[in-house]
């Protein structure tokens, strides 16, 4: 895949997977496992990214004796899924017409 | 490798990069490995997991901007003698040109690989246009009637398009390569900022 188109989408998919609670690292990766797998170097620059986009915040909260480092999203992050969500649909319709002759022959 | 090996190891590695940055990482990984461990994971099962160091290392690098390895490189890590100052001034004419010969080195190699890129494609441009002048020329000659003439010039264009098509896509190759090239340079030039502090 095109590299910066998959840099987008995996920026979406860690604010996705913090959209409804905040989450840490470890749970980020297992969340996003049955979709697509994503190494901790990976994760760490992307986190770092979007925490200097300030998309999301970072909190460390005490966690058996250690600390754990929470992400929270913030409204610009909501707003660049929604913007996500609105570019996929011409994307979609982009694609439709691509393969319109592909499907008109099968 | 158990959990303070590998974290270890991985700071060694990252040794010469910005020390926030160092630690922010090791803290990042050691998380990590304790979340593994957590779930129920052995601690070499959980460091098994996380990957070679080596490919965390060198994606660090990638990341990095060459900008802030320099500038860690250059902040001196403890105050100066009143000698050094000294020496570092009367040795200016020493080490200024050294500096500027460096940094004019690095940047001939990448203008020099550009520049073959770009004169390649010079080249092949011009082998196209050739190509649509002899064939224009060939009808032009032919209806001129002068026959065996007109057909030679379009027979020469035809083979020079051919041409043109095959080095297009040779051409297309050899951009990537060079692009993948001064990915690596990029590359190499910031590790040797990190290697030289691990010898230390």
């Amino acid at each position: 895949m095109d590299i910066q188109l998959k840099r987008g989408l995996l920026d979406v998919c860690v604010l996705a997977a913090i959209k409804n609670e905040d989450s840490y690292g470890y749970k980020i990766i297992k969340d996003m496992k049955p979709y697509l797998v994503l190494s901790e170097s990976t994760l760490y620059t992307i986190l770092k990214r979007l925490e200097t986009a300030n998309m999301l915040t970072v909190k460390s909260v005490e966690h058996e004796g250690r600390l754990r480092k929470y992400y929270h999203i913030t409204a610009a992050g909501l707003r660049r899924i929604e913007e996500f969500k609105e570019d996929w649909k011409e994307i979609i319709s982009i694609y439709r017409f691509v393969t319109k002759e592909e499907e008109g022959h099968v | 490798m158990y959990k303070q090996e590998f974290l270890a190891a991985l700071r060694q590695g990252l040794n010469g990069l910005p020390q926030d940055d160092v630690e922010e990482r090791v803290a990042f990984y050691a998380e990590m490995i304790d979340d593994r461990m957590e779930e129920g994971l052995s601690e070499e099962a959980a460091v098994a997991e996380i990957g070679p160091i080596d490919a965390i290392v060198s994606q660090t690098l990638s990341d990095i901007p060459i900008t802030k390895l320099v500038r860690e490189k250059v902040r001196p890590k403890r105050q100066y003698h009143a000698w050094e100052i000294v020496l570092i001034v009367l040795g200016f004419p020493l080490w200024f040109p050294l500096l500027v010969t460096v940094f004019a080195v690095i940047l001939t190699a990448y203008v020099v690989i550009w520049a073959i890129i770009l004169s390649l494609w010079a080249a092949v441009a011009s082998i196209a246009v050739t190509a649509i002048a002899c064939i224009a020329a060939g009808v032009i000659v032919l209806c001129g009637g002068s026959t065996p003439m007109g057909l030679l010039a379009i027979a020469a264009g035809l083979v020079l398009a051919g041409l043109t098509i095959f080095l297009f896509f040779a051409m297309k190759a050899v951009t990537v390569g060079a692009v993948w090239l001064t990915k690596k340079i990029a590359l190499g030039i910031k590790s040797l900022f990190v290697r030289k502090e691990n010898a230390k």
